[in-house]
């Protein structure tokens, strides 16, 4: 995506090679806004989570559904957006790794991590499907940003 | 994502180089550890000095490979964690569920 775009979209496969793409793309973007070095791992992470969350969790790999994932610069902001096909996601249902009694679960971190690398994470189900969205602000740091994550 | 396994007094190092992440790398690192198991080598350390990239279903098949070796009445320990590994585990609070260590020696002393 050239930097002078405000706005791209993807229309992506429910396949393991989309996580990976969407975790490159988000890499690339991310290095061209000039983000650093941790960020861009952060970023490429959040991303790699989220199409992990929508081709298994959400589209559950089914080749008739889609994933798609949009990068928008604007102002001060890289907003992240990753739709999938799927049934929505159960909010309800997500655990808090954290928890002694979640410690050595195998899964269920995903969305931990997106909020511990993202400055607004924001989940909204519906029966079209979910849309998440991750937002990380270009310049700075910005404490209390993460009391806006859903 | 690629292993290796050697032997030093008893206990089993692998060697695990490039990416743990859903697909490939967490498959490669369950098979390699089942095997262990199956022959019988329950003192297993993961090498993790040349990872450099870890997703959540790689940190799911750490824990996996922990849990797998703990209730075969084994050991898995981790060793030479880089940076961005050791931080993942440090924010899932997984760092205080492995033995973590930095020397290879003391590691593979550390087994009863």
């Amino acid at each position: 995506m050239a930097m002078t775009e405000q706005r791209v979209s993807y229309t992506l496969d429910s396949s393991l090679e989309t996580i990976d793409s969407a975790e490159e793309k988000a890499t690339r973007i991310a290095t061209d806004l000039g983000f650093s070095d941790d960020e861009i791992m952060q970023i490429s992470m959040a991303v790699r989570e989220g199409a992990v969350n929508a081709v298994l969790h959400g589209n559950a790999y089914s080749p008739e559904k889609k994933v798609i994932l949009s990068f928008e610069h604007t102002g001060g902001d890289l907003i992240i957006s990753i739709r999938d096909q799927g049934p929505g996601m159960d909010l309800s249902r997500i655990p808090n790794p954290l928890a002694p009694e979640n410690l050595l679960k195998t899964s269920g971190r995903g969305i931990f991590l997106m909020r511990s690398f993202m400055d607004v994470v924001e989940i909204r189900p519906s029966q079209a499907g979910t849309e998440l969205k991750l937002i990380k602000h270009v310049h700075g740091p910005t404490a209390g940003g993460k009391e806006a994550s859903q | 994502m690629k292993v290796g396994s050697r032997q030093v007094d008893g206990v089993t190092i692998v060697d695990c180089s490039g990416r743990i992440t859903l697909g490939e790398g967490s498959v490669i690192l369950r098979d390699t550890v089942r095997d262990l198991l199956s022959k019988g080598n329950k003192k297993i350390v993961l090498n993790l000095g040349e990872v450099n990239y870890i997703d959540s279903s790689g940190i799911g098949e750490l824990v996996s490979a922990y849990t797998t070796t703990k209730n075969q009445g084994g050991e898995l320990k981790l060793l030479n964690l880089t940076k961005k590994v050791n931080d993942l585990l440090q924010i899932t609070k997984l760092y205080t569920v492995f033995d973590v260590k930095d020397d290879e020696a003391a590691a593979v002393k550390s087994f009863k």
